[in-house]
C-alpha cells in the first residue's frame, strides 16, 4: 500500500508533514515498509509518546491527541503492518505483532523513555511490549482494550459474530460492515471527518485483509496459539512498576467495565477515568490529551488527607444503641404513620447487617441501596455501615437514567432494594454481575435484639463508608467518596454548627440529611411526600410530620419550601414550635425565607453552603443576610468552624489571594470527601496539597470581603472571557433580575475563551422565544452600562438541572446560544 | 508627511484625507474627477490609477500611500475589475518604490478572506484566490496579496479590512437598507439572528490613519492584514431595524431562507449584469454574510495599530438620527 496522499490527509485534518514511510527490519528476517505518523516535541528531556491503534482503525485514530497534545511532546503513531497504510504482509500473530513495534521502535532510534497510548487491541500489544521490555517503557495509558476476557464474562459477542467461521470474511473483509460499523458504536459520535478519516485506508475489499486477520487472531478457546502468547503476557503484567492510567469509555459494548476491573486487578500502580459518556473509541471522541499530560507529570495519586487523626472517632451508629434513649422515638414516617424506637432501631439495623452478611455482603464491598426514604433505608444504610460495605447512595432526583448510570460507574457487588428496584436494576442491567438482595428477604430474617449482639468486626475509621452523587448539573453525576471517619466528622459539624442536642429532634424534607439523624442520636421525621420531587412537599404534610416528632428542627431544600409556603393555612401550629429551618441544596431566594420566617415565628432559618464533596462549608441565617445586603454576587455567609477557605487564581492557582479579589474557591475540612471515585483526571484536577492541607476546588467563583463573609459569583466554567477581561455571571444576573419583568437571568459567553461575547437571556413570560423587544433590550443595556450585551434573549424557561430545579445549565445554554448567533438555528 | 491618498471619492477615503489635512498633513488627493479642495492642505490630482504614469507623478515627494481607489460593485468585466483592482496597485507599489516611499497602507475588504461559513471571534485570515464570479473580492483580494508581498526592509505594508462600514452619508449600507425599506422590498435573510461585526465611519477612518501611523518597516503590523470594526457585534436583524429607527422608516423586512438567498444570489451576480445596468438585490456574498455570522478578534488590531474605536455603536446610532433629521 502507497503512503496516504497529502490531498487525503488535508482532507482528515492530519497534518502532511507528520505522514512517514520507514523500511524497518524485521525480527522475520525481512524489511517491511510501515506507514507512521510523528510530530516532533520541542524538549528533548520528556518521554516520548508511542501510540498503538487496534482493530480495524489506523493511525488516525490518534489524530486528535496528535493536534491536542502540548507541543513539548513527541508523538508517534505507526500504522501496524498489514493495516493502515503500512505494508501488507499476510496475517499476523500477536506474538509477531509485539515484536513488531520493537523493530519498528528500533528503526526509528528512540532511545529516551517512552509512554505508550493504547486502544482495543493495540492495548493488548502494548503490554505485551511494556513485559518485554520494561526498561524503555515509563508508563502505560490504556483505553478500552483488554489482556484477557475477564472471569465470568463471555467474550465480547461483537467480536464473536465477526470472528465466527461463516461470517468472518462476510464482515471482515467482502463488505465494510466491521470497518464502518466501528465508527458508529455507541458513544459520544464522531464527526463526519473523523468517520472518513477512520475508514479511509479500508474502502477496497483488499485493504481490508489485515483488519480480517486481526479478528483471525482473537483466541476464543484455549486452542488458539494467541490464547496462551496473552496468558504469558497477562501473568506478568503485575510484575510491571510503572504508573498504568485507564481511559475508559463507558458505552463500549466490547471492551466495558468488566476489562477496566480485570486490568485494575493486574496491576500495582493503576488508577482510571471513566468517561461515562463515551464508547469504545473514547480516546478520538473525547479530549485524550489533559488525562495523558497529567498522568505524565503527576502518576501519584491526590488524596492523602494530612489531617492528623484524632483518636479513634465515634461510630455512625454507637448513639442507636445509647441505652438512656432506649425508649425515645428514633424514626417516624409520615407517609404510613410507622416509627421506631431507639431500641427497635437498634434490632432493625443488626438483623439487616446479619442478614446482609449471611446473603455474602463483604466488608469493603459496595453496596446500591435502592430503597425509598423509609424506616428501612435508614436502618439498611446503617447495617451496611457497621459491616463495612460501602454504601451507594445515588436519588431519584438525579432521575432514571441518572440513577442507572450511578449505580453503573460504581460497579456494586451487590444490589439491595425493594422489589422493582431490584428488577430494574437486572433489566436495565446496572450491575449485570451484582448479587440482588430483595429488601423483603431481609426483613423476614431472624431477628436480633440489637447490635451488641453481631458478633462481626467494627470496620476501621479509615474504611470507605459511602459513594455520593453531585447533582450533576453539569455533565454526568460524580461518585464521591467518603469513609467513616469523615461521615463521622460531618455529623459533629453539623451538630456543632447547628447547636444540636438531645433535646432537638427534626424532620427532614431533604434526603441525605434524614440519614443523620440517628448518628446524632435524634428523633428524625419523614414527611409525607414523593422524595423524587421536592416540591410536592404540602404543608400539611409538613406539619404532621413536626407533630409527630415534636420538631424543633425542619431541613428541607428550597422547592420544598416553596411548596409549603403555597400550601401554607393558618392550621399549622406546630410549626410555631420549630427552632431552626435549614435549606440546602440549592440557592435559596431571600424572599422564600422571609415567608417561611412568618411561618415559623421561633425559628432561625439557615442556609448553609456546601457541595457533595465537602459539606458544610460556610451557613447563614436570614438575620445575617438581612445585615449584608446587596454585594457583588450571593453572600453564603461565613466559613464553619475548622474549614478553612480560601480564594485563589482561577487557572488553577493554589495560593490565596488578597481580601475582595475574585478567584476560584477552594476550601478543606476534616469532613472533606477522600475524592470521586473511578475519576482520576477529575480527582487530580480538583484536588492539591498547600500549607500542609489537602484543598477541594469548588469550581465555584467568588470573594471573600473584609468581614470574611463569602460571596459566590457563579461557576468557574460559567465564566465569561472577553477580550476586554473575565467576568462572573452572577453579579451580571443579579443587576438584571432588578428589571420588573425578569423573573431570571442568565448571562453567558459565546465564542472561545479571550474573545467572548456577552449574551443574556431572561426568564420572562414571554411564550415564544425571541430577541428581547427594543424596550426591554434598552433597560437591560442600561443596568449593565460600562459591559457590552451582544445580544439579549428572552425564553419562558430557562434550563435547570433536574434534582434541585434551580441551578442554570449556563454551559448548554451557550452552546445554543452560539447556535442561534451564528445564524444557523432559529 | 505628505501622503497620497488614492479613492478619496469615497466616503471612507474621503473622509481619511480630511483628517490627515486637519492634523497638519499635507495630502495628495488622487482622483479620476477632481472638485474644489475642501482643504487647504489638500492639493487635487486628477488621473487614473491604471495609468502607471500619472499615478508616479502624483506620488512625487509623498511620504506614504493610503490606496483605497478600486472598482467595486458587481457589474463589469473580470479585465474591468483587474486593470482597476489589480493593475491599479500594481502601480501604486511601482510609484513606491521608484519614490522610496517607505509607508503603505492598502484599503482591503473582508471578502478577501470570505469562507462562506460562520466567523465567530477569529482573527483575519489570509486572503484567497479563485473565485469565478465574485470580480471585485478576487481582484481585492490578489492586490492585498501582491500588496504585502511587497513588505519589505524599504517599504511598509498593512492591509485594512474594515467591516460593514455606516454613518451620515453612507449611500452603501445605510442608503440601500432605507432605500428598501421606503419601498416595502427589505429583505432579510434567514433568522436575522446572526453576529455581525460593524464600523461605524469615523472609527474606520481613525483606523486608517493609526495604520498609516503604525506601518514602517520592521514595525508589528508591517505585511499584516487587519479586520477592523467596532467591537461590538450584534445581530443583522438589530443593526438593520436601528437603522431604520434612526431614519424614521419601518422596520418590517420579507424573511426568505439563507439557502434560497443564497441561490438566488448566485443566480443573480451572473445574469442581472447581461441584462439591467443597475446593481442585482442580492448576491451570494450578501446573502452568506447577513445569514452567517461574522464577528472578529480586535485584540490584534487594536494592539498592533495602536487604535481604538472612539465611537460606540449608541453613540454612532443617535449621530445618525441627528444627520437623518436634517435631510
Amino acid at each position: 500500500m502507497s503512503a496516504p496522499s497529502a490531498q487525503l490527509l488535508g482532507e482528515i485534518g492530519i497534518h502532511p508533514s507528520w505522514s512517514h514511510i520507514v523500511e524497518v527490519p524485521s525480527h522475520d528476517g525481512k524489511i517491511h515498509r510501515w506507514h507512521y505518523l510523528d510530530r516532533p516535541g520541542l524538549s528533548n528531556d520528556l518521554p516520548t509518546v508511542l501510540c498503538l491503534h487496534g482493530n480495524p482503525t489506523w493511525s488516525f485514530l490518534w489524530s486528535r491527541l496528535f493536534t491536542e497534545l502540548n507541543e513539548k511532546f513527541r508523538v508517534v503513531a505507526p500504522d501496524h503492518l498489514s493495516m493502515g497504510f503500512s505494508e501488507q504482509v499476510g496475517p499476523r500473530r500477536y506474538r509477531d505483532r509485539v515484536a513488531d513495534i520493537n523493530d519498528f521502535v528500533n528503526a526509528l532510534g528512540m532511545s529516551g523513555p517512552i509512554w505508550l497510548v493504547a486502544q482495543d487491541w493495540g492495548g493488548a500489544i502494548a503490554m505485551g511490549y511494556a513485559v518485554a521490555h520494561p526498561e524503555r517503557v515509563a508508563g502505560l495509558v490504556l483505553s478500552n482494550t483488554g489482556i484477557a476476557v475477564p472471569v465470568g464474562r463471555k467474550a465480547p459477542r461483537l467480536i464473536q459474530i465477526s470472528a465466527s467461521g461463516g461470517l468472518h470474511r462476510t464482515i471482515t473483509r467482502h463488505t465494510s460492515l466491521f470497518v464502518r460499523g466501528t465508527a458508529y458504536l455507541p458513544g459520544a459520535g464522531l464527526t463526519r471527518q473523523q468517520r472518513q478519516g477512520l475508514v479511509a485506508p479500508y474502502v477496497r475489499r483488499d485493504q481490508r485483509d489485515g483488519v480480517a486477520g486481526f479478528v483471525a487472531d482473537v483466541p476464543f478457546n484455549e486452542k488458539h496459539q494467541t490464547f496462551a502468547d496473552l496468558a504469558e503476557v497477562a501473568a506478568q503484567l503485575p510484575s510491571l512498576r510503572v504508573p498504568v492510567r485507564l481511559w475508559w469509555g463507558a458505552k463500549d459494548p466490547v471492551f466495558n467495565d468488566d476489562f477496566a476491573d480485570d486490568l485494575m486487578k493486574r496491576f500495582t500502580d493503576v488508577q482510571i477515568q471513566r468517561v461515562a459518556n463515551s464508547g469504545h473509541l473514547a480516546v478520538i471522541e473525547t479530549s485524550i490529551a489533559p488525562f495523558l499530560e497529567s498522568a505524565i507529570s503527576q502518576s501519584q495519586s491526590v488524596e492523602q488527607q494530612v489531617f492528623e487523626a484524632q483518636g479513634p472517632e465515634e461510630s455512625l451508629w454507637s448513639r442507636i444503641m445509647n441505652p438512656s434513649r432506649k425508649n425515645t422515638l428514633a424514626i417516624h414516617d409520615g407517609a404510613d404513620q410507622s416509627s421506631v424506637t431507639f431500641s427497635e432501631l437498634d434490632s432493625r439495623v443488626a438483623t439487616f447487617a446479619q442478614a446482609l452478611v449471611q446473603r455474602g455482603v463483604e466488608a469493603g464491598e459496595r453496596v446500591a441501596v435502592l430503597v425509598p426514604p423509609s424506616i428501612d433505608l435508614i436502618a439498611l444504610v446503617y447495617a451496611c455501615w457497621r459491616i463495612g460495605a460501602v454504601t451507594v447512595i445515588a436519588d431519584r432526583g438525579l432521575g432514571l437514567n441518572g440513577l442507572g448510570s450511578a449505580v453503573k460507574s460504581s460497579r456494586v457487588q451487590h444490589v439491595v432494594g425493594i422489589r422493582s428496584a431490584v428488577i430494574a436494576a437486572r433489566t436495565l442491567r446496572w450491575a449485570p454481575r451484582a448479587s440482588l438482595i430483595d429488601l423483603k428477604s431481609l426483613q423476614k430474617s431472624m431477628q436480633l435484639e440489637g447490635l451488641k449482639q453481631l458478633g462481626r468486626p467494627e470496620p476501621k475509621d479509615d474504611a470507605m463508608a459511602a459513594i455520593l452523587f453531585t447533582s450533576g448539573a453539569t455533565g454526568p453525576a460524580k461518585g464521591v467518596r467518603y469513609t467513616h471517619r469523615q461521615l463521622g466528622a460531618q455529623r459533629d459539624i453539623l451538630q456543632c454548627v447547628y447547636n444540636i442536642t438531645d433535646a432537638d429532634s427534626f424532620v427532614a424534607a431533604f434526603a441525605p440529611f434524614a440519614l443523620f439523624g440517628p448518628a446524632l442520636g435524634i428523633t428524625t421525621g419523614l414527611a409525607d411526600m414523593d422524595v423524587t420531587s421536592p416540591a410536592t412537599l404540602t404543608a400539611k404534610a409538613l406539619d404532621d410530620a413536626c407533630r409527630a416528632t415534636q420538631a424543633t428542627m425542619v431541613f428541607a431544600s428550597p422547592a420544598a419550601l416553596v411548596n409549603v409556603l403555597k400550601t401554607a393555612s393558618s392550621n399549622a401550629n406546630s410549626l410555631h414550635q420549630v427552632r431552626l429551618v435549614m435549606s440546602a441544596g440549592a440557592p435559596v431566594p431571600i424572599e422564600t425565607l422571609r415567608h417561611m420566617q412568618k411561618l415559623c415565628p421561633q425559628a432561625e432559618m439557615h442556609t448553609p453552603y456546601g457541595m457533595t464533596e465537602v459539606l458544610p462549608v460556610a451557613d447563614l441565617s436570614l438575620q445575617q443576610r438581612e445585615d449584608v445586603g446587596e454585594g457583588l454576587g450571593v453572600c453564603v455567609g461565613r466559613a464553619v468552624d475548622g474549614c478553612n477557605v480560601k480564594v485563589v487564581a482561577i487557572d488553577g492557582g493554589i495560593s490565596e489571594l488578597p481580601i475582595g479579589e475574585t478567584g476560584e474557591i477552594v476550601v478543606s475540612a476534616r469532613w472533606m470527601s477522600l475524592g470521586y471515585n473511578r475519576l482520576w483526571l477529575n480527582q487530580q484536577n480538583a484536588r492539591f496539597e498547600s500549607d500542609g492541607f489537602t484543598w477541594h476546588r469548588t469550581g465555584d467563583v467568588g470573594h471573600i470581603d473584609g468581614d470574611g463573609n463569602l460571596w459566590i459569583e457563579g461557576r468557574v466554567v460559567h465564566m465569561i472571557h472577553t477580550a476586554d477581561g473575565s467576568m462572573t455571571p452572577v453579579p451580571i444576573e443579579v443587576a438584571c433580575e432588578k428589571i420588573s419583568g425578569v423573573k431570571r437571568a442568565a448571562a453567558v459567553g459565546i465564542g472561545d475563551k479571550g474573545v467572548q461575547q456577552l449574551v443574556m437571556v431572561l426568564e420572562t413570560d414571554q411564550a415564544k422565544e425571541n430577541p428581547a423587544l427594543d424596550q426591554l433590550a434598552a433597560r437591560v443595556r442600561e443596568a449593565l452600562a460600562g459591559l457590552d450585551v451582544v445580544a439579549i434573549w428572552e425564553t419562558k424557561k430557562l434550563p435547570v438541572d433536574i434534582r434541585h430545579n434551580s441551578k442554570i445549565d449556563r454551559t448548554a445554554l451557550a452552546q445554543k446560544m452560539q447556535k442561534v448567533l451564528s445564524g444557523r438555528s432559529r | 508627511m505628505k501622503v497620497l491618498v488614492t479613492g478619496a471619492g469615497s466616503l471612507l477615503l474621503g473622509g481619511v484625507a480630511q483628517r490627515l489635512a486637519e492634523r497638519g498633513d499635507e495630502v495628495v488627493c488622487f482622483q479620476r474627477r477632481v472638485s474644489e479642495t475642501p482643504h487647504q492642505n489638500i492639493t487635487m490630482f486628477a488621473g487614473d490609477i491604471r495609468d502607471r504614469g500619472s499615478v508616479t507623478e502624483a506620488a512625487v515627494g509623498c511620504d506614504a500611500i493610503i490606496h483605497g481607489a478600486a472598482r467595486v460593485g458587481v457589474m463589469g468585466s473580470w479585465e474591468d475589475f483587474y486593470s482597476t483592482n489589480v493593475d491599479g496597485t500594481i502601480n501604486i507599489l511601482r510609484a513606491a518604490t521608484e519614490h522610496r516611499i517607505s509607508k503603505l497602507v492598502y484599503v482591503s475588504t473582508p471578502s478577501v478572506a470570505h469562507v462562506g461559513h460562520a466567523i465567530e471571534g477569529d482573527v483575519a485570515t489570509p486572503a484567497t484566490t479563485g473565485r469565478k464570479h465574485a470580480h471585485y473580492a478576487e481582484s481585492k483580494a490578489q492586490a492585498e496579496i501582491l500588496a504585502l508581498l511587497a513588505n519589505s526592509a524599504e517599504l511598509g505594508v498593512v492591509a485594512i479590512r474594515p467591516h460593514l462600514v455606516w454613518g451620515p452619508g453612507d449611500t452603501q449600507l445605510v442608503g440601500r437598507i432605507v432605500e428598501r425599506a421606503r419601498q416595502g422590498r427589505l429583505v432579510m435573510v434567514g433568522s436575522g439572528h446572526a453576529l455581525v461585526d460593524s464600523t461605524y465611519i469615523d472609527n474606520a477612518v481613525s483606523a486608517h490613519i493609526a495604520a498609516l501611523d503604525a506601518v514602517a518597516p520592521g514595525s508589528r503590523c508591517a505585511g499584516k492584514a487587519y479586520v477592523i470594526s467596532n467591537g461590538e457585534p450584534r445581530t443583522v436583524n438589530e443593526l438593520m431595524s436601528r437603522i431604520c429607527l434612526a431614519a424614521g422608516v419601518e422596520f418590517l423586512p420579507k424573511h426568505i431562507p439563507a439557502v434560497i438567498a443564497r441561490n438566488i444570489g448566485s443566480v443573480l451576480e451572473r445574469v442581472w449584469p447581461l441584462i439591467r445596468k443597475d446593481e442585482p438585490p442580492i448576491t451570494r456574498f450578501v446573502a452568506e454574510q447577513l445569514g452567517t455570522a461574522h464577528w472578529f478578534d480586535q485584540r490584534p488590531a487594536q494592539e498592533d495599530l495602536n487604535w481604538q474605536p472612539a465611537v460606540s455603536l449608541d453613540e454612532g446610532f443617535s449621530r445618525l438620527t441627528q444627520w437623518f433629521a436634517t435631510q
